[in-house]
């Protein structure tokens, strides 16, 4: 079976400052896929650069291969590519606008204006998140007025919205209580059938609890790639086990 | 009272002072000015025109002059200015001949406005034939109004969080649909202030028009673009110059309703904006 998403000796700068070194990863479909390290491992930019939002930066450059579903990804469109994979930021970024106008929006970008069928692609859209049971009676008010949670899950609905086949998390929980983060995870778990996840993450209980495989990046190298249950109790090397057992990072 | 306490009563008692010595000035001439001329104002003094070598009469021609004049300077100038401003923030590549492009126009909006006035005159008028013209004006008062324009709409995108562009580029819409549906919106409320700012300004400005369009005496209304017109701030400055044994009560009478216009223009920029506020929600 073809991976999902499968980087070869990506390098990554941004001016002189070389971010990611010959990265080797291999993602494979229906999996979530956990990155954990400390702050400025790169993994961030490594999320980033699978739907080139990296590119937005002027001074950006990167070498290597990144391949979607076994195609490479410069021969994509930028807005076909960011379709097929979406990401959710740190803090939850929702537009000032009504809950149902957030998740309308990037279908509305798709060229879809028929308000039946968007009203249906926002239910199930919702649905999938877990959040329509909770904003269902509410959808035209403002979506700010949701808490940080809820937000964080329109946040996913949206991206929902554009039917991706890969989902991005940037660190997804870091501003969110410990039940909007149960909340979210349950979330992800439930995606998983259709979706192939990739969860950033600095909190590696959240990494233990969610994620069916895990790599472990240090200065912009990966030092190790394992399933979860073995990275967590027994990685190969030293600094991995250095960072998960809390002795730096 | 400890010693920082009296401190921070001082600063802002002072901060105070200097705020009333601003607000002072202008309520002082808005006083005199309505003082002196609300006694000349009447409904013939706004819709006639003026007779007895403009001592009698009204001010009817020049009202339409600067109404025209303005919204000519609008059609020109807004278009131009925030279109050029949405290439300059989203779309030029940041270098050193963007970098000059901006100082540019920032630097042009302290030019003097009798420059204005000569270039109108020597490109519009008579190197492009349009002569003494509402067009050469309108034109001239456009060139005058754009740097504010701009400046005031690349601020407004600036001030426009790079999340939403980031959210809206994530969903895969284009460049354009992010400025057009995730940026503009929230920058309207800025680039209309800068808009009226700048028309105000270019409404109640004398140099620019003097040579590209005002008449001094044109009782008639203007029959097409290539006809001159009367406005206020000429009118304004030719009765209380040129004029002998002008009544004073009509030279303020004439500044009431130029100050007047403004207001107006000011008045439904504020209310476009709290419109465009209420669709944005928080």
């Amino acid at each position: 079976m073809v991976a999902a998403i499968e980087t070869t000796v990506l390098n990554c700068w941004f001016g002189s400052l070389q971010v990611l070194k010959d990265v080797d990863i291999l993602v494979e479909r229906n999996e979530i896929f956990g990155i954990i390290g400390p702050a400025n491992s790169g993994k961030t930019t490594f999320l980033r650069a699978i739907n080139r939002l990296n590119a937005l930066v002027p001074s950006y450059r990167q070498t290597g291969l990144i391949q979607l579903a076994g195609r490479d990804i410069e021969e994509i469109e930028d807005t076909v590519l960011r379709r097929r994979v979406g990401i959710i930021f740190a803090l939850p970024q929702v537009l000032p606008i009504s809950i149902f106008d957030n998740v309308a929006y990037g279908p509305r970008m798709h060229g879809i204006a028929n308000r039946s069928t968007l009203e249906q692609i926002v239910e199930q859209s919702l649905r999938r998140a877990h959040l329509w049971d909770e904003v269902k009676d509410r959808l035209h008010s403002p979506a700010l007025r949701l808490s940080g949670g809820q937000q964080q899950r329109l946040c996913i609905a949206r991206t929902l919205a554009v039917e991706p086949e890969v989902i991005l998390y940037d660190e997804p929980c870091s501003g969110l209580d410990p039940i909007s983060t149960a909340k979210v995870e349950e979330t992800m778990q439930q995606l998983k059938e259709r979706y192939t996840q990739v969860l950033v993450t600095n909190n590696t209980k959240q990494a233990a609890r969610v994620c069916d495989r895990c790599a472990f990046f240090l200065m912009g190298q990966v030092i190790e790639v394992a399933q979860t249950s073995v990275l967590f109790t027994n990685p190969a090397d030293q600094r991995t086990n250095d960072y998960i057992t809390g002795r730096f990072g | 009272m400890s010693g920082a306490r009296v401190r921070q009563n001082i600063a802002f008692g002072l901060m105070g002072l200097v705020t009333m010595l601003v607000v002072l000035p202008i309520i002082l001439t808005l006083w005199y000015v309505v003082a002196n001329g609300i006694g000349a104002i009447s409904l013939d003094f706004i819709l006639q025109p003026p007779r007895n070598g403009m001592r009698e009469g009204g001010i009817f021609p020049a009202i339409v002059g600067t109404f025209i004049l303005i919204v000519g300077t609008m059609i020109l100038s807004l278009p131009i200015g925030v279109l050029s401003a949405i290439y300059l923030v989203e779309y030029a590549k940041d270098n050193l001949f963007t970098r000059l492009i901006k100082l540019a126009v920032v630097n042009l909006s302290g030019i003097p406005s009798i420059v204005y006035g000569l270039f109108g005159l020597t490109v519009f008028v008579v190197l492009l034939r349009l002569g003494t013209s509402i067009l050469a004006g309108c034109m001239t008062l456009a060139i005058m109004s754009l740097p504010v324009i701009i400046t005031a709409t690349k601020e407004a995108l600036e001030s426009v969080p790079a999340s939403y562009r980031e959210i809206s580029l994530s969903l895969g819409a284009t460049k354009w649909q992010t400025v057009r549906h995730c940026v503009l919106p929230y920058a309207i409320p800025g680039i209309l202030t800068g808009t009226v700012l700048s028309l105000s300004r270019a409404a109640g400005e004398t140099a620019p028009i003097l040579f590209t369009v005002a008449a001094f005496y044109l009782p008639r209304l203007p029959r097409s673009l290539f006809d001159q017109v009367m406005a206020l701030p000429y009118h304004l400055y030719v009765i209380s110059t040129q004029v002998p044994n002008m009544p004073l009560s009509l030279s303020f009478a004439t500044a009431f309703v130029l100050i007047s216009l403004v207001f107006l223009m000011n008045l439904v920029s504020i209310i476009l904006r709290a419109h465009y506020r209420r669709k944005r929600q928080w």
